[in-house]
């Protein structure tokens, strides 16, 4: 009997990474919770952007209708997909807790922050090309059905930065959902403690006095976020791009912290 | 190959292994045998790189399992019966497992066959009952056709086919060379499957030693006699420095002395004997006499009659 040589078979840096995300893209694909989440991003997004713009017009005066934001109403299904993609973003990792896959995956691919880099990326992509289409298909969809003073045109100025940057702040909410998942690793504490942050600090700051609102109130997640999905800027909030940056930090921390503590715990 | 030098792991107050030492050499089934709460899973989870030892080191072919970039060409682990995700179908399961490792589509396919999945690929591996969930375990840890191969607990919740299916598996996997490491609380199964025994206790190393000699050093081998002239052969054998124990009113149970001894002894002194025969003590009992102390949960039956002793 003869000893089986022990296969020199190992990968390059680059090409290992590479293998990592295709896997990671593999599993992404291979659940319907996918689907049914990406799905549910598009059509929130257009049913809602639809439904304003048959109703819209009708409930308002053309007063009120030159006041508002329309570009930010048409865009307002992502107050309801942004369930839908965060909590995807939540379950890409924590699933693998909760049904005991990171075994498997640690066993296959033992560099772990390599695999979450993997995961990161793949949802990242997944959830930014869905998100931003479906921001501009509810955008077309409310701008085909209004007339006169709701409609506006990507070209006016800060349209096209709301539409793009409703489809960037889904994504990075669901990437702060991963990084949250990636520390928390339990599916319902995560989606408890992602809407927890979002939700929880807009109500606790109404119990602060003026002045503590009017300096902590435009750092909040949710606020912070909002900006860069309004053409009009409201007093008391952050600039668009910074309003989103401080919101892109929120989901930095969340992830680094993800990313320090998956190869310091036990799996 | 594995080798593991001077493991410790506690979790909070609990030490789960602690200096634990072993090596685990090719070409063999080696059963990692253990009551319930010993440490045989922490021990796999280490070996695995899933759970850091707090103290001491463990390496597969030579080299920390997770310092390498493909380990599925390393070593193969079946951990516990569900490690996958029930929304995804096996077949993807595996794929997604043979991307990580640049293993090619076709082999996904092959490891299906092999372990009998290759019709339900497709489906839902959530629906799968506990031996298919087991199954595609074993497909997943024979992916990479590695020569080190972790099995923990591989027939729990089998049927009998299922059983000897493993059994006869991990036999012709030793045999051609590679190394299989199975875990067991049950005796009985790794006294037909292992060749080697490595045997722990409260995570300590109770001993490590081939099937064989593990079974000669048992003290409850004797010899058994039943006899009409049992008092007198019993003073004859006792007489001879022979240890004698008597069983009812004819039978004897005779350690020190050989059947050969004691059929000439018999046939010396016209003795009638109706029974002489060799008694081996089963695997099982040699292991519950050596882990009778380290084993976790006994009942309280057990404990009573040990105080009673």
């Amino acid at each position: 009997m003869e000893a089986i040589t022990v296969p020199q078979r190992s990968a390059g840096a680059l090409s290992h990474f590479a293998e990592v995300l295709r896997s990671e893209f593999c599993k992404f694909r291979s659940v319907r919770s996918t689907l049914w989440a990406l799905a549910a991003t598009v059509v929130f997004n257009i049913a809602i952007a639809v439904l304003l713009g048959i109703f819209l017009p009708g409930a308002l005066s053309a007063r009120q209708q030159a006041a508002l934001d329309s570009t930010r109403v048409s865009l307002g299904g992502l107050h309801l997909s942004q369930v839908a993609i965060g909590v995807l973003g939540v379950l890409v990792i924590t699933s693998e807790y909760s049904t005991g896959m990171i075994r498997a995956t640690l066993a296959a691919v033992p560099q772990r922050r390599l695999m979450l880099a993997g995961k990161t990326i793949v949802f990242a992509a997944a959830a930014l090309a869905t998100a931003i289409l479906a921001s501009f298909a509810a955008y077309f969809a409310f701008q085909a059905i209004v007339t006169g003073t709701l409609r506006t045109s990507l070209s006016d100025p800060g349209v096209l930065r709301a539409v793009t940057g409703a489809g960037l702040y889904l994504a990075v909410l669901g990437l702060l959902g991963l990084g949250l998942g990636a520390i928390i690793r339990s599916s319902t504490g995560t989606v408890a403690t992602l809407f927890g942050l979002l939700f929880v600090p807009q109500i606790l700051i109404q119990l602060l006095p003026q002045s503590w609102q009017d300096t902590i109130g435009p750092y909040l997640p949710l606020q912070a976020g909002s900006t860069v999905f309004s053409v009009r800027h409201e007093a008391g909030t952050l600039q668009p791009w910074t309003g989103f940056g401080v919101f892109c930090l929120y989901a930095a921390v969340a992830l680094v912290t993800g990313f320090f503590l998956i190869s310091r715990r036990d799996a | 190959m594995i080798e593991a030098a001077s493991l410790g792991k506690r979790y909070g107050a609990t030490v789960a292994v602690d200096d634990l030492s072993f090596a685990v050499p090719p070409g063999q089934v080696t059963g990692f045998l253990g009551p319930n709460g010993a440490g045989k899973s922490t021990t796999m989870r280490l070996i695995l790189g899933l759970d850091a030892p707090d103290t001491g080191s463990v390496t597969v072919n030579g080299r920390p399992y997770t310092a390498y970039r493909r380990p599925l060409f390393e070593a193969g682990a079946l951990l516990e019966a569900k490690a996958f995700h029930g929304g995804r179908s096996a077949y993807n399961h595996l794929w997604s497992l043979a991307l990580s490792s640049g293993i090619a589509r076709a082999r996904v396919k092959e490891v299906l066959d092999l372990v009998g999945l290759g019709s339900v690929a497709r489906k839902r591996a959530g629906g799968f009952s506990l031996g298919m969930a087991q199954r595609l375990g074993i497909a997943a840890a024979l992916l990479g056709d590695p020569p080190v191969l972790l099995l923990d607990e591989p027939v729990n919740g089998l049927d009998p086919e299922g059983v000897l299916w493993i059994r006869t598996l991990l036999k012709s996997l030793a045999a051609e060379g590679r190394t299989v490491f199975v875990s067991s609380h049950l005796m009985s199964e790794m006294s037909l499957t292992a060749d080697r025994l490595i045997i722990i206790g409260r995570g300590r190393l109770i001993t490590q030693t081939t099937v064989e000699d593990f079974l000669r050093g048992g003290s409850g081998n004797f010899v058994k006699v039943r006899s009409p002239q049992a008092d007198s052969l019993a003073a004859l054998l006792t007489a001879r420095g022979a240890a004698v124990t008597r069983r009812g009113s004819d039978m004897l149970s005779v350690t020190g002395a050989t059947c050969d001894d004691v059929g000439e002894l018999a046939r010396a002194n016209r003795f009638t004997l109706q029974e002489l025969s060799e008694q081996q003590a089963s695997l099982e009992d040699r292991y519950m006499e050596l882990t009778r102390d380290s084993a976790d949960y006994r009942t309280a039956e057990d404990a009573l009659a040990e105080a009673s002793k």
